[in-house]
Protein backbone atom coordinates (compact mmCIF):
# COMPACT_ATOMS: atom_id res chain seq x y z
CA UNK A 1 0.00 0.00 0.00
CA UNK A 2 1.18 3.69 -0.96
CA UNK A 3 1.67 6.21 2.01
CA UNK A 4 -1.25 8.25 0.00
CA UNK A 5 -3.61 4.92 0.86
CA UNK A 6 -2.37 4.42 3.83
CA UNK A 7 -3.27 7.82 4.86
CA UNK A 8 -6.64 7.78 2.78
CA UNK A 9 -7.78 4.58 4.99
CA UNK A 10 -6.33 6.21 8.31
CA UNK A 11 -7.59 9.86 8.11
CA UNK A 12 -9.99 10.32 5.04
CA UNK A 13 -13.25 9.77 7.36
CA UNK A 14 -12.61 11.75 10.12
CA UNK A 15 -11.25 14.16 7.45
CA UNK A 16 -14.42 14.10 5.63
CA UNK A 17 -16.54 14.87 8.88
CA UNK A 18 -14.43 17.68 10.02
CA UNK A 19 -14.58 19.20 6.27
CA UNK A 20 -18.82 18.90 6.12
CA UNK A 21 -18.74 20.01 9.99
CA UNK A 22 -16.59 23.20 8.65
CA UNK A 23 -17.92 23.47 5.06
CA UNK A 24 -21.72 22.87 5.70
CA UNK A 25 -21.88 21.15 2.30
CA UNK A 26 -21.61 17.23 1.32
CA UNK A 27 -20.59 17.92 -1.56
CA UNK A 28 -17.96 20.63 -1.00
CA UNK A 29 -16.87 18.65 1.31
CA UNK A 30 -15.86 15.67 -0.90
CA UNK A 31 -14.94 17.12 -3.65
CA UNK A 32 -12.30 19.42 -1.57
CA UNK A 33 -10.78 16.12 0.13
CA UNK A 34 -10.83 14.29 -3.39
CA UNK A 35 -8.87 16.88 -4.66
CA UNK A 36 -6.43 16.94 -1.05
CA UNK A 37 -5.45 13.55 -2.05
CA UNK A 38 -5.17 14.24 -5.35
CA UNK A 39 -2.25 16.79 -4.31
CA UNK A 40 -0.96 13.98 -2.27
CA UNK A 41 -0.39 11.41 -4.74
CA UNK A 42 1.83 14.03 -7.05
CA UNK A 43 4.08 15.74 -4.43
CA UNK A 44 4.59 13.54 -1.45
CA UNK A 45 6.38 10.53 -3.41
CA UNK A 46 8.70 13.17 -4.64
CA UNK A 47 8.59 15.37 -1.75
CA UNK A 48 8.38 13.06 1.23
CA UNK A 49 5.16 12.91 4.03
CA UNK A 50 4.62 15.97 5.42
CA UNK A 51 5.39 15.50 9.09
CA UNK A 52 1.95 15.31 10.38
CA UNK A 53 -0.01 13.97 6.99
CA UNK A 54 -3.71 14.80 8.23
CA UNK A 55 -3.08 18.33 9.13
CA UNK A 56 -1.40 18.86 5.55
CA UNK A 57 -4.61 17.06 3.87
CA UNK A 58 -6.97 19.06 5.96
CA UNK A 59 -5.17 22.78 5.13
CA UNK A 60 -4.90 21.87 1.29
CA UNK A 61 -8.38 20.66 1.49
CA UNK A 62 -9.86 23.87 3.02
CA UNK A 63 -7.64 25.61 0.46
CA UNK A 64 -9.06 24.00 -2.56
CA UNK A 65 -12.64 24.59 -1.19
CA UNK A 66 -12.28 28.15 -0.54
CA UNK A 67 -10.92 28.41 -4.56
CA UNK A 68 -13.96 26.13 -6.08
CA UNK A 69 -16.91 28.38 -3.82
CA UNK A 70 -15.31 31.65 -5.20
CA UNK A 71 -15.59 29.63 -8.94
CA UNK A 72 -18.97 28.63 -8.13
CA UNK A 73 -20.05 31.45 -5.95
CA UNK A 74 -23.08 32.68 -7.85
CA UNK A 75 -24.25 28.80 -8.45
CA UNK A 76 -24.48 27.98 -4.95
CA UNK A 77 -25.49 31.49 -3.30
CA UNK A 78 -29.12 30.73 -2.77
CA UNK A 79 -28.52 26.65 -1.62
CA UNK A 80 -29.14 26.08 1.68
CA UNK A 81 -26.17 24.93 3.74
CA UNK A 82 -26.36 22.58 6.40
CA UNK A 83 -26.90 23.24 9.66
CA UNK A 84 -24.37 22.65 12.57
CA UNK A 85 -23.81 23.66 15.71
CA UNK A 86 -21.51 26.88 16.59
CA UNK A 87 -18.49 26.15 18.37
CA UNK A 88 -18.43 22.16 17.54
CA UNK A 89 -14.47 21.69 18.12
CA UNK A 90 -13.60 18.02 18.21
CA UNK A 91 -12.84 15.00 15.15
CA UNK A 92 -15.07 13.11 17.65
CA UNK A 93 -17.94 15.52 18.17
CA UNK A 94 -17.68 16.12 13.90
CA UNK A 95 -17.86 12.47 13.18
CA UNK A 96 -20.94 12.19 15.78
CA UNK A 97 -22.58 15.07 14.36
CA UNK A 98 -22.23 13.40 11.21
CA UNK A 99 -23.43 10.03 11.69
CA UNK A 100 -26.64 11.47 13.71
CA UNK A 101 -27.29 13.44 10.49
CA UNK A 102 -26.60 10.65 8.25
CA UNK A 103 -29.28 8.02 10.58
CA UNK A 104 -31.72 10.44 11.07
CA UNK A 105 -35.28 8.67 11.30
CA UNK A 106 -36.63 11.65 8.62
CA UNK A 107 -34.52 9.57 5.99
CA UNK A 108 -35.46 5.96 4.71
CA UNK A 109 -33.87 3.28 6.37
CA UNK A 110 -31.99 2.28 2.70
CA UNK A 111 -30.52 6.27 2.49
CA UNK A 112 -29.45 5.93 6.04
CA UNK A 113 -27.43 3.00 5.63
CA UNK A 114 -25.68 4.42 2.26
CA UNK A 115 -25.40 7.76 3.24
CA UNK A 116 -23.17 6.30 6.63
CA UNK A 117 -21.29 4.02 4.23
CA UNK A 118 -20.57 6.66 2.18
CA UNK A 119 -19.81 9.72 4.29
CA UNK A 120 -18.79 8.26 7.90
CA UNK A 121 -17.45 4.73 6.76
CA UNK A 122 -15.75 6.31 3.33
CA UNK A 123 -16.79 3.96 0.90
CA UNK A 124 -16.77 4.99 -2.94
CA UNK A 125 -20.50 4.92 -4.51
CA UNK A 126 -19.93 1.66 -6.62
CA UNK A 127 -18.32 -0.30 -3.29
CA UNK A 128 -21.69 0.58 -1.73
CA UNK A 129 -23.70 -0.17 -5.09
CA UNK A 130 -21.83 -4.06 -5.13
CA UNK A 131 -22.60 -4.71 -1.19
CA UNK A 132 -26.45 -3.96 -2.08
CA UNK A 133 -26.40 -5.40 -5.43
CA UNK A 134 -27.67 -2.57 -7.12
CA UNK A 135 -26.42 -0.39 -10.05
CA UNK A 136 -23.81 2.11 -10.03
CA UNK A 137 -26.02 4.59 -11.09
CA UNK A 138 -29.33 3.48 -8.62
CA UNK A 139 -27.08 4.01 -5.44
CA UNK A 140 -25.60 6.72 -6.80
CA UNK A 141 -29.55 8.57 -7.22
CA UNK A 142 -30.09 7.44 -3.60
CA UNK A 143 -26.96 9.04 -2.33
CA UNK A 144 -27.84 12.05 -4.30
CA UNK A 145 -31.85 12.25 -3.04
CA UNK A 146 -30.55 12.09 0.59
CA UNK A 147 -27.80 14.61 0.60
CA UNK A 148 -31.02 16.55 -0.98
CA UNK A 149 -32.83 15.95 1.62
CA UNK A 150 -30.94 16.48 4.72
CA UNK A 151 -30.08 20.17 2.68
CA UNK A 152 -33.40 20.83 1.94
CA UNK A 153 -35.51 19.62 4.83
CA UNK A 154 -32.59 21.20 7.32
CA UNK A 155 -31.51 17.69 9.24
CA UNK A 156 -28.97 19.37 11.38
CA UNK A 157 -25.58 18.37 11.63
CA UNK A 158 -25.19 17.82 15.46
CA UNK A 159 -25.72 15.54 18.42
CA UNK A 160 -29.21 15.12 18.93
CA UNK A 161 -30.87 16.94 22.10
CA UNK A 162 -30.91 14.82 25.93
CA UNK A 163 -34.88 14.03 25.04
CA UNK A 164 -34.12 12.82 21.38
CA UNK A 165 -31.34 11.30 22.35
CA UNK A 166 -32.37 7.94 23.62
CA UNK A 167 -34.34 6.82 20.11
CA UNK A 168 -31.97 8.45 17.92
CA UNK A 169 -29.19 6.34 19.21
CA UNK A 170 -30.97 3.15 18.31
CA UNK A 171 -31.51 4.02 14.91
CA UNK A 172 -27.98 4.65 15.24
CA UNK A 173 -27.14 1.30 16.24
CA UNK A 174 -29.27 -0.39 13.82
CA UNK A 175 -27.42 1.19 11.60
CA UNK A 176 -24.05 0.63 12.65
CA UNK A 177 -25.08 -3.41 13.29
CA UNK A 178 -26.36 -3.84 9.65
CA UNK A 179 -22.92 -2.04 8.43
CA UNK A 180 -20.89 -4.43 10.29
CA UNK A 181 -23.44 -7.60 9.33
CA UNK A 182 -22.48 -6.58 5.96
CA UNK A 183 -18.76 -6.32 6.26
CA UNK A 184 -19.21 -9.93 8.04
CA UNK A 185 -21.10 -11.37 5.76
CA UNK A 186 -18.78 -10.21 2.46
CA UNK A 187 -16.28 -11.07 4.24
CA UNK A 188 -14.88 -7.37 4.22
CA UNK A 189 -13.10 -7.05 7.52
CA UNK A 190 -12.12 -3.36 7.30
CA UNK A 191 -16.03 -2.78 7.08
CA UNK A 192 -16.56 -4.56 10.23
CA UNK A 193 -13.60 -2.69 11.89
CA UNK A 194 -15.08 0.89 10.48
CA UNK A 195 -18.27 -0.58 12.46
CA UNK A 196 -16.78 -1.32 15.55
CA UNK A 197 -14.98 1.81 15.18
CA UNK A 198 -17.84 4.24 15.18
CA UNK A 199 -19.43 2.58 17.72
CA UNK A 200 -16.71 3.03 20.18
CA UNK A 201 -17.37 6.76 19.17
CA UNK A 202 -20.97 6.64 20.69
CA UNK A 203 -21.86 7.92 24.12
CA UNK A 204 -21.50 4.76 26.53
CA UNK A 205 -25.34 3.49 26.98
CA UNK A 206 -26.21 -0.15 28.14
CA UNK A 207 -27.12 -1.31 24.45
CA UNK A 208 -23.99 0.30 23.19
CA UNK A 209 -21.36 -1.35 24.96
CA UNK A 210 -23.68 -4.57 24.61
CA UNK A 211 -23.29 -4.31 20.30
CA UNK A 212 -19.81 -3.31 21.16
CA UNK A 213 -19.29 -6.64 22.45
CA UNK A 214 -21.39 -8.73 20.13
CA UNK A 215 -19.12 -7.31 17.32
CA UNK A 216 -16.11 -7.55 18.72
CA UNK A 217 -16.50 -11.50 19.39
CA UNK A 218 -18.00 -12.04 16.24
CA UNK A 219 -15.06 -10.51 15.13
CA UNK A 220 -12.54 -12.06 16.41
CA UNK A 221 -13.33 -15.38 15.13
CA UNK A 222 -12.60 -13.52 10.88
CA UNK A 223 -9.13 -15.05 10.40
CA UNK A 224 -10.78 -18.88 11.32
CA UNK A 225 -14.08 -18.54 9.56
CA UNK A 226 -12.48 -18.86 6.39
CA UNK A 227 -10.24 -21.58 5.06
CA UNK A 228 -8.77 -21.26 0.96
CA UNK A 229 -11.84 -19.43 0.01
CA UNK A 230 -14.67 -21.71 1.65
CA UNK A 231 -16.61 -20.78 4.48
CA UNK A 232 -15.47 -23.03 8.33
CA UNK A 233 -18.75 -23.60 10.47
CA UNK A 234 -17.80 -22.38 13.79
CA UNK A 235 -17.42 -26.50 14.80
CA UNK A 236 -14.26 -26.69 12.95
CA UNK A 237 -12.80 -23.83 13.20
CA UNK A 238 -9.60 -23.19 14.33
CA UNK A 239 -10.23 -22.07 17.73
CA UNK A 240 -6.22 -21.33 18.43
CA UNK A 241 -6.81 -18.48 15.79
CA UNK A 242 -9.31 -16.28 17.49
CA UNK A 243 -8.39 -13.04 18.70
CA UNK A 244 -8.18 -13.40 22.33
CA UNK A 245 -7.51 -9.73 22.94
CA UNK A 246 -10.88 -8.55 21.27
CA UNK A 247 -12.89 -11.81 23.33
CA UNK A 248 -11.04 -10.33 26.81
CA UNK A 249 -12.45 -6.85 26.16
CA UNK A 250 -16.10 -8.22 25.01
CA UNK A 251 -16.45 -10.59 28.12
CA UNK A 252 -15.55 -7.35 30.31
CA UNK A 253 -18.08 -5.31 29.00
CA UNK A 254 -20.56 -8.00 29.38
CA UNK A 255 -19.56 -8.58 33.19
CA UNK A 256 -22.09 -5.46 34.27
CA UNK A 257 -25.19 -5.46 35.34
CA UNK A 258 -27.46 -4.42 32.27
CA UNK A 259 -31.04 -5.14 31.23
CA UNK A 260 -31.56 -7.75 28.72
CA UNK A 261 -32.22 -5.90 25.63
CA UNK A 262 -31.12 -8.18 22.25
CA UNK A 263 -27.63 -6.90 21.58
CA UNK A 264 -26.91 -8.01 25.43
CA UNK A 265 -28.57 -11.34 24.62
CA UNK A 266 -26.45 -11.99 21.69
CA UNK A 267 -23.19 -10.72 22.73
CA UNK A 268 -24.30 -13.29 25.71
CA UNK A 269 -24.63 -16.18 23.37
CA UNK A 270 -21.63 -15.11 21.46
CA UNK A 271 -19.53 -15.38 24.73
CA UNK A 272 -20.70 -18.56 25.43
CA UNK A 273 -19.32 -19.77 21.86
CA UNK A 274 -16.23 -17.76 22.67
CA UNK A 275 -15.30 -19.39 26.21
CA UNK A 276 -15.07 -23.02 25.04
CA UNK A 277 -11.87 -24.17 24.55
CA UNK A 278 -13.38 -27.16 22.05
CA UNK A 279 -16.69 -27.18 20.29
CA UNK A 280 -17.76 -30.36 21.95
CA UNK A 281 -17.11 -28.11 25.08
CA UNK A 282 -19.87 -25.28 24.22
CA UNK A 283 -22.57 -24.89 26.86
CA UNK A 284 -25.76 -25.28 25.03
CA UNK A 285 -28.30 -25.44 27.88
CA UNK A 286 -27.01 -22.08 28.50
CA UNK A 287 -27.11 -20.55 24.63
CA UNK A 288 -30.70 -22.52 24.30
CA UNK A 289 -31.80 -20.75 27.50
CA UNK A 290 -30.47 -17.36 26.04
CA UNK A 291 -32.26 -17.83 22.82
CA UNK A 292 -35.53 -18.53 25.25
CA UNK A 293 -35.11 -15.23 26.22
CA UNK A 294 -34.26 -13.36 23.05
CA UNK A 295 -37.00 -15.01 21.54
CA UNK A 296 -39.32 -13.34 24.38
CA UNK A 297 -37.48 -10.35 23.58
CA UNK A 298 -37.89 -10.06 19.78
CA UNK A 299 -40.58 -12.42 18.65
CA UNK A 300 -38.45 -13.75 15.65
CA UNK A 301 -39.09 -16.76 13.77
CA UNK A 302 -35.37 -16.63 13.05
CA UNK A 303 -34.18 -16.65 16.53
CA UNK A 304 -36.68 -19.65 17.41
CA UNK A 305 -35.22 -21.43 14.45
CA UNK A 306 -31.18 -20.51 16.11
CA UNK A 307 -33.12 -21.63 19.52
CA UNK A 308 -34.18 -25.12 18.04
CA UNK A 309 -30.59 -25.65 16.63
CA UNK A 310 -29.01 -25.03 20.22
CA UNK A 311 -31.81 -27.29 22.20
CA UNK A 312 -31.04 -30.00 19.56
CA UNK A 313 -27.64 -29.54 21.07
CA UNK A 314 -28.70 -29.57 24.42
CA UNK A 315 -32.00 -31.96 24.43
CA UNK A 316 -32.00 -33.97 21.33
CA UNK A 317 -33.26 -34.11 18.03
CA UNK A 318 -36.85 -34.37 18.82
CA UNK A 319 -37.28 -31.46 20.82
CA UNK A 320 -35.84 -29.68 18.49
CA UNK A 321 -38.21 -30.78 15.64
CA UNK A 322 -41.03 -29.91 18.29
CA UNK A 323 -39.63 -26.12 17.94
CA UNK A 324 -39.38 -26.09 14.08
CA UNK A 325 -42.92 -27.32 14.10
CA UNK A 326 -45.37 -24.02 12.27
CA UNK A 327 -41.80 -21.93 11.13
CA UNK A 328 -42.78 -23.03 7.81
CA UNK A 329 -45.64 -20.57 7.20
CA UNK A 330 -43.00 -17.82 8.92
CA UNK A 331 -39.69 -18.47 7.08
CA UNK A 332 -41.20 -20.15 3.77
CA UNK A 333 -37.86 -19.46 1.71
CA UNK A 334 -35.63 -19.56 4.53
CA UNK A 335 -32.99 -22.62 3.66
CA UNK A 336 -32.09 -22.72 7.07
CA UNK A 337 -35.04 -24.18 8.39
CA UNK A 338 -35.35 -27.20 5.70
CA UNK A 339 -31.46 -27.72 6.58
CA UNK A 340 -31.93 -27.97 10.09
CA UNK A 341 -34.79 -30.29 10.12
CA UNK A 342 -33.04 -32.77 7.98
CA UNK A 343 -30.36 -32.70 10.20
CA UNK A 344 -32.59 -33.23 13.65
CA UNK A 345 -33.77 -36.10 11.09
CA UNK A 346 -30.58 -37.68 10.15
CA UNK A 347 -29.75 -37.88 13.60
CA UNK A 348 -32.90 -39.91 14.24
CA UNK A 349 -31.77 -42.13 11.66
CA UNK A 350 -34.83 -41.19 9.22
CA UNK A 351 -32.51 -40.79 5.90
CA UNK A 352 -35.67 -40.77 3.94
CA UNK A 353 -37.25 -37.66 5.09
CA UNK A 354 -33.58 -36.36 6.14
CA UNK A 355 -32.57 -36.52 2.21
CA UNK A 356 -35.83 -35.05 1.01
CA UNK A 357 -35.65 -32.04 3.87
CA UNK A 358 -31.97 -31.06 2.59
CA UNK A 359 -32.69 -31.36 -0.88
CA UNK A 360 -35.70 -28.81 -0.30
CA UNK A 361 -32.84 -26.82 1.42
CA UNK A 362 -30.55 -27.09 -1.59
CA UNK A 363 -33.85 -25.80 -4.00
CA UNK A 364 -33.74 -22.46 -1.53
CA UNK A 365 -30.29 -21.78 -0.85
CA UNK A 366 -29.42 -18.71 -2.09
CA UNK A 367 -25.50 -19.09 -3.02
CA UNK A 368 -23.33 -21.72 -4.71
CA UNK A 369 -21.51 -22.80 -1.53
CA UNK A 370 -24.40 -23.00 0.68
CA UNK A 371 -26.23 -25.07 -2.37
CA UNK A 372 -23.10 -27.62 -3.23
CA UNK A 373 -22.82 -27.96 0.79
CA UNK A 374 -26.28 -28.99 1.12
CA UNK A 375 -26.42 -31.38 -1.79
CA UNK A 376 -24.13 -33.29 -0.65
CA UNK A 377 -25.82 -33.94 2.78
CA UNK A 378 -28.76 -34.56 1.12
CA UNK A 379 -25.97 -37.61 -0.88
CA UNK B 1 -36.06 27.98 8.95
CA UNK B 2 -39.26 28.11 7.99
CA UNK B 3 -42.25 25.00 8.11
CA UNK B 4 -45.12 24.23 6.68
CA UNK B 5 -46.74 21.60 9.59
CA UNK B 6 -49.73 20.26 7.56
CA UNK B 7 -52.92 18.78 9.58
CA UNK B 8 -54.65 15.47 8.24
CA UNK B 9 -57.49 14.43 10.20
CA UNK B 10 -60.36 12.46 9.17
CA UNK B 11 -63.00 14.27 8.49
CA UNK B 12 -65.76 11.97 9.30
CA UNK B 13 -65.18 11.97 12.84
CA UNK B 14 -64.50 15.81 13.31
CA UNK B 15 -67.94 16.90 11.52
CA UNK B 16 -69.56 14.74 13.71
CA UNK B 17 -67.98 15.76 16.45
CA UNK B 18 -69.92 17.40 19.58
CA UNK B 19 -69.42 20.55 20.85
CA UNK B 20 -67.60 19.51 23.88
CA UNK B 21 -65.02 17.56 21.72
CA UNK B 22 -64.97 20.58 19.69
CA UNK B 23 -64.11 22.86 22.36
CA UNK B 24 -61.27 20.52 23.43
CA UNK B 25 -59.69 20.34 20.66
CA UNK B 26 -59.95 24.33 19.98
CA UNK B 27 -58.31 24.70 23.48
CA UNK B 28 -55.19 22.52 22.94
CA UNK B 29 -54.51 24.45 19.61
CA UNK B 30 -54.90 27.18 21.60
CA UNK B 31 -52.26 25.97 24.12
CA UNK B 32 -49.86 25.16 21.47
CA UNK B 33 -49.75 28.22 19.06
CA UNK B 34 -49.19 29.79 23.00
CA UNK B 35 -45.73 27.40 22.92
CA UNK B 36 -44.93 28.79 19.32
CA UNK B 37 -45.23 32.59 20.70
CA UNK B 38 -43.20 31.35 23.80
CA UNK B 39 -40.48 30.02 21.58
CA UNK B 40 -41.09 33.03 19.39
CA UNK B 41 -41.82 30.33 16.36
CA UNK B 42 -45.11 31.15 15.35
CA UNK B 43 -45.12 32.69 11.40
CA UNK B 44 -49.06 32.02 11.15
CA UNK B 45 -51.39 29.28 10.27
CA UNK B 46 -54.84 29.12 9.42
CA UNK B 47 -57.97 26.38 9.89
CA UNK B 48 -59.71 25.04 6.51
CA UNK B 49 -63.32 24.37 6.70
CA UNK B 50 -64.40 20.83 5.33
CA UNK B 51 -63.44 19.63 2.16
CA UNK B 52 -66.62 18.96 0.98
CA UNK B 53 -66.62 22.85 0.91
CA UNK B 54 -63.85 22.66 -1.50
CA UNK B 55 -63.72 23.26 -5.65
CA UNK B 56 -60.91 22.11 -7.65
CA UNK B 57 -59.72 23.79 -10.78
CA UNK B 58 -58.01 22.28 -13.52
CA UNK B 59 -57.03 22.92 -17.02
CA UNK B 60 -58.37 20.67 -20.20
CA UNK B 61 -57.49 21.33 -23.51
CA UNK B 62 -56.87 24.27 -22.75
CA UNK B 63 -60.50 24.96 -20.62
CA UNK B 64 -60.67 25.65 -16.97
CA UNK B 65 -62.83 22.65 -15.69
CA UNK B 66 -64.18 23.29 -12.00
CA UNK B 67 -64.95 19.99 -9.73
CA UNK B 68 -66.84 20.01 -6.74
CA UNK B 69 -64.94 18.64 -4.00
CA UNK B 70 -61.31 18.33 -2.79
CA UNK B 71 -58.15 17.34 -5.55
CA UNK B 72 -58.16 13.59 -3.98
CA UNK B 73 -61.02 12.05 -2.23
CA UNK B 74 -59.58 10.59 0.55
CA UNK B 75 -60.84 9.64 4.46
CA UNK B 76 -58.00 12.23 5.72
CA UNK B 77 -57.69 15.34 4.59
CA UNK B 78 -55.50 18.30 4.61
CA UNK B 79 -57.83 20.42 7.87
CA UNK B 80 -55.33 23.13 8.29
CA UNK B 81 -51.65 24.15 8.96
CA UNK B 82 -49.13 26.29 10.98
CA UNK B 83 -46.28 28.08 9.50
CA UNK B 84 -42.89 27.79 12.64
CA UNK B 85 -39.99 29.30 12.36
CA UNK B 86 -37.38 26.26 13.92
CA UNK B 87 -33.67 26.34 13.96
CA UNK B 88 -33.87 23.04 11.77
CA UNK B 89 -35.71 19.63 11.18
CA UNK B 90 -35.51 18.65 14.60
CA UNK B 91 -37.17 21.43 16.35
CA UNK B 92 -39.95 21.39 13.89
CA UNK B 93 -40.44 17.86 14.54
CA UNK B 94 -40.62 18.88 18.30
CA UNK B 95 -43.15 20.71 17.30
CA UNK B 96 -44.96 18.27 15.01
CA UNK B 97 -45.21 15.59 18.11
CA UNK B 98 -47.03 18.20 19.91
CA UNK B 99 -49.09 18.59 17.73
CA UNK B 100 -49.99 15.41 16.57
CA UNK B 101 -51.84 14.57 19.87
CA UNK B 102 -54.36 17.16 18.80
CA UNK B 103 -54.23 15.81 15.35
CA UNK B 104 -53.76 12.43 13.28
CA UNK B 105 -51.26 12.86 11.12
CA UNK B 106 -48.72 15.85 10.75
CA UNK B 107 -46.35 16.31 7.29
CA UNK B 108 -43.54 18.66 7.78
CA UNK B 109 -42.61 20.44 5.04
CA UNK B 110 -39.79 22.92 4.85
CA UNK B 111 -41.10 26.73 2.96
CA UNK B 112 -39.06 27.51 -0.06
CA UNK B 113 -37.34 30.46 0.56
CA UNK B 114 -36.50 32.94 -1.92
CA UNK B 115 -33.61 35.35 -1.58
CA UNK B 116 -34.68 39.03 -1.65
CA UNK B 117 -34.56 39.89 -5.44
Amino acid sequence: MSVVEAAYREHRGPLLATLVAELRSFDLAEEALQDAFAAATGQWPGEGVPRRPAAWLLSVARRRAADRRRREETLTRYLPLLITSPGQASERDDSLALLFACCHPALGRESRVALTLRFVAGLTVPEIARLFLVPDATMAARITRAKQKIRTAGIPLRFPSPQDLPERLTGVLSVLYLLFTEGYRSYRDELAAEAIRLVRLLPGAPETTSLLALMLLQHSRRHSRRRDGRLVLLADQDRTGWNALEIAEALTLLAVDAPDGPYRLQALIAARHAVAERAEDTDWAAIAALYAQLEAVTGSPVVRLNRAVAVGESEGPEAALRLLDGLDARLPRNHHLPAARGEMLRRLGDAEAAREQFERAAELAPTDTERDFLIKKAG
Amino acid sequence: MKYALLMYSVEKSWAEADEATREQVYAAHGRFSELLRERDAERGGEELALSNTATTVRVRDGEPLLTDGPYAETAEQLGGFYLVEARDLDEALEFARQLATVEDIIEVRPVVEHPAA
